[in-house]
């Protein structure tokens, strides 16, 4: 109840007017923005800080019809040992899985410090009923889920019903709360909203929605569920981390931000920090406040961590696969 | 300490292949002076000596106009224009090719971050070279009649801020169009210059079609008031336009442009893009240590943002990264001189001084070289001196407004008239704004974009004449 106080004022119609009446997002501008940041020059210690730093960031996904327990429990090894020849190589801070397979995360992960994440609520489309999401989102906290990505309903986004999806986010945040009772763990599990950028298309789209989400209790924004081509890019990733930014200001509650889907190279995920320390700031430079959702990444993000130290490269034979 | 500390990430000196000295660059060669002397060139990050450069002498400047006059005569009018246009094209390659080079040279005698020599001026030099040579055939169809000429001689000369680039827009357009040149450098930045003139030699450039005579104003002042200079462009202060505009209408008859000094608004009304207009105030007024003529060293916020705006800026100041020029992240550069330095410092105590707040981010300076933070003055009025005279510097003055009316009233309200911004997402705002501000350029959601294609130039004292686009061909025709 009391995380949700600060929300309370915004409903109906203040709450379109409240969303349309945030500033604009000019495009060109955010773009030439972005691309002046990704041009810093990450060399030497700051390098090997942000190897480092961006590894203990990543939540290690994999989101398949074709997964199974087994690729469930080889992920999590992984996790809590990124490299087998390198044990100073740090955990990265999720996992995250599909519902039906969040018991077997749990069950690998028990005891590492190692977020279980599982995506919920008709992920990655969301269309189904209320019920149905609700019961997702349920499902996956009693299988030992802590954290719950789910989705937001973009169509009902697109056609201006703000208070639907507000009301969703609202409803999935109430299960969250109950998380505790659910799983019968401590402290209850930590919500994240997938904003599926690549659907709202516009940067005006991508402000508003964030804030919507804020507003309804997201302890997380989120770019993409990784099936919607764009997924993450840097523009957007930019305006929500001014979204982020300027929510605490008013609100004073500190929302973290996960771009996710397409970040693949340790080039990348540096340029992400640098995002992150110029526009929302160091607050932000903490896995509890910042995520990268990817799978593939973490293998370029040790190979590099391997340059740096050793002065040579290896070839990918030398990085496990999962 | 911060979290994420970025470790140096300087730019290699090794690129860059310095000779001692260097003489002036006449006939295609590179000769000693007859009546002048030599001055040293320094690096103003660090106050280190770079070179050791001619200080023409008025028998120099003479020698360069007769070894233009010559080419001009000899080789390069009676040249088939698509021939002109090959030389530009080569000279644009060769700029390209040589881009990282030029990049550090220009960085290092100016004091620019190489961050912006790398991606605005030397991609800027190519680009103006390649738009003209496209030109050089096509001059009939400019819009100047069927087979417009060629001036002549041209006399350039140029300012220290965009040192290579400020070379392009005088250079290429010249050239294109038929004529040769005597140009001009600054004196505290002639390097670039002097690389030009090997590029020149390395592009085969017919000798004399380009002369490069370094100096101080002496020198300056011999080539705009010879008598056998048949086209005058500077770029500069309004104070030197001013007495180069004077003197050459009492000599011979000879076409002048100047490009002038300025005071510009950066105006931003209370639905603009809040963190883009912060962005485009940044790059407006810091971009280049605020050496630009066309700087918005005047923000203009509607009442209404002023908090929001300026909260927002303020914290975005708190990331400029100031420091070595060659570091590949840093944002702020060395000031050029200690003229320029001793000015900027002086502007700024009036400004306190006159009641203004003056306020700087949190910011360490080097000790060697010329540095100054980057500095807001709030409560600023249009009485003030740092609202009425261009400082030259990372110094803006923040006014507010009420209405749009006021907005374009106080923004038109400075003797000079060279650019201007204006943010907004109403589009009808823009082109209401626009058709009355009386600048030479406006831009709309940006600020200090530049491209060949679009002419630049000034109202008021701010100059006459235009420098690139199809309009930017009339300064160096014969119409």
């Amino acid at each position: 109840m009391s995380a949700l106080a600060d929300t309370q004022p915004l409903s109906g119609t203040s709450l379109r007017g409240f969303l349309h009446g945030l500033p604009g997002v000019d495009q060109v501008g955010a773009e030439a923005r972005a691309a002046m940041l990704a041009s810093r020059s990450i060399k030497t210690t700051a390098k090997a800080w942000a190897l480092d730093t961006a590894i203990s960031m990543i939540d290690l996904t994999t989101l398949e019809g074709q997964d199974t327990p087994g690729k469930v429990r080889a992920l999590c090894a992984k996790a809590k040992r990124p490299d087998p020849a390198d044990p100073t190589a740090p955990q990265v801070a999720a996992v995250c899985v599909y519902p039906d397979l969040a018991h077997v995360a749990a069950a690998e992960l028990a005891g590492s410090g190692i977020h279980v994440a599982s995506v919920a609520t008709a992920f990655p489309s969301g269309r189904t009923s209320v019920d149905v999401k609700l019961a997702d989102a349920r499902f996956a906290i009693a299988a030992g889920a802590d954290e719950v990505d789910m989705v937001i309903d973009r169509g009902a986004f697109l056609a201006g019903d703000y208070q639907l999806v507000f009301d969703e986010i609202a409803a999935v945040r109430e299960v969250v709360a109950d998380s505790a009772a659910l799983s019968g763990s401590a402290g209850r599990a930590r919500l994240k909203v997938i904003l599926e950028t690549g659907e709202l298309v516009t940067l005006d789209n991508v402000r508003r929605a964030s804030w919507l989400a804020m507003l309804a209790g997201a302890d997380f924004i989120k770019t993409s569920t990784g099936k919607v081509t764009p997924a993450a890019t840097l523009p957007v990733t930019l305006v929500m981390l001014e979204a982020a930014r300027d929510f605490r200001e008013s609100h004073g509650r500190q929302v973290g931000v996960k771009p996710a889907g397409g970040i693949r190279t340790a080039k990348d995920a540096i340029r992400y920090l640098v995002l992150v320390n110029e526009t929302a700031g160091e607050d932000w430079l903490d896995p509890r406040w910042f995520r990268l959702g990817a799978s593939s990444l973490l293998n370029d993000l040790l190979m590099q961590r391997t340059k740096l130290a050793t002065g040579r490269y290896s070839g990918p034979d030398y990085f496990t696969l999962d | 300490m911060a979290r994420f500390e970025y470790a140096p990430a300087p730019e290699s000196r090794a690129i860059v292949s310095l000779r001692e000295s260097y003489g002036l660059f006449i006939g295609g060669e590179f000769v000693s002076t007859i009546d002048g002397r030599t001055f040293k060139t320094i690096s103003p990050a660090t106050e280190e000596v770079l070179a050791e450069v001619t200080e023409a002498g008025p028998a120099d400047v003479d020698r360069a106009v007769a070894a233009a006059r010559q080419a001009y005569e000899l080789t390069w009018s009676g040249l088939p224009p698509k021939e002109r246009g090959k030389y530009l094209y080569r000279i644009a390659r060769i700029v390209q090719e040589r881009s990282r080079e030029l990049a550090v040279l220009e960085s290092l005698d100016n004091g620019k971050p190489i961050r912006e020599s790398r991606d605005v001026d030397i991609p800027l030099v190519a680009a103006h070279f390649f738009y003209h040579a496209g030109w050089a055939d096509k001059l009939e169809y400019a819009g100047y009649g069927p087979a417009p000429r060629p001036l002549g001689v041209a006399g350039q000369v140029i300012p220290w801020n965009f040192p290579l680039l400020m070379l392009a827009w005088k250079i290429a357009p010249a050239l294109a169009c038929g004529n040769t040149v005597v140009l001009k450098p600054a004196e505290t930045t002639p390097l670039t210059a002097l690389t030009f003139a090997e590029i020149c030699q390395q592009a085969d450039l017919p000798p004399g079609v380009v002369n490069i005579v370094t100096g101080a104003g002496e020198a300056g002042r011999a080539l705009v008031e010879h008598p056998d200079v048949d086209k005058v462009a500077f770029t500069g202060s309004t104070e030197v336009g001013k007495q180069i505009a004077r003197a050459c209408a009492t000599g011979p008859r000879k076409k002048v442009t100047l490009e002038l000094g300025g005071k510009a608004a950066n105006i931003v009304f209370e639905d603009a893009p809040v963190d883009q207009a912060v962005e485009g105030i940044v790059n407006g007024i810091f971009f280049n240590q605020g050496h630009v003529c066309c700087a918005g060293s005047r923000l203009l916020v509607q009442e209404s943002v002023y908090q929001e705006v300026l909260a927002s800026l303020q914290r975005r100041l708190a990331t400029l990264r100031l420091g070595d020029p060659l570091d590949k992240n840093t944002d702020v550069g060395a000031i050029n001189s200690a003229v320029q330095l001793a000015k900027i410092r002086e502007l700024s105590d009036v400004g306190e001084a006159e009641g203004a707040q003056r306020w700087s981010p949190p910011c360490e300076l080097p000790v060697k070289g010329f540095w100054f933070p980057p500095t807001v003055f709030t409560g600023v009025s249009q009485a003030h001196r740092i609202a009425r005279e261009e400082i030259f510097g990372p110094v803006l003055s923040v006014l507010t407004f009420r209405t749009p009316g006021e907005a374009v009233e106080k923004a038109n309200n400075t003797p000079y008239g060279l650019s201007a911004g204006v943010w907004t997402d109403k589009g009808s705002r823009i082109l209401w704004m626009a058709s009355r501000l009386r600048a030479g350029v406006v831009w709309a959601n940006t600020f200090n974009k530049f491209d060949p294609t679009s002419p630049f130039g000034g109202y008021k004292e701010s100059g006459y004449g235009r420098e690139g686009g199809r309009q930017g061909l009339e300064a160096y025709l014969d119409v």
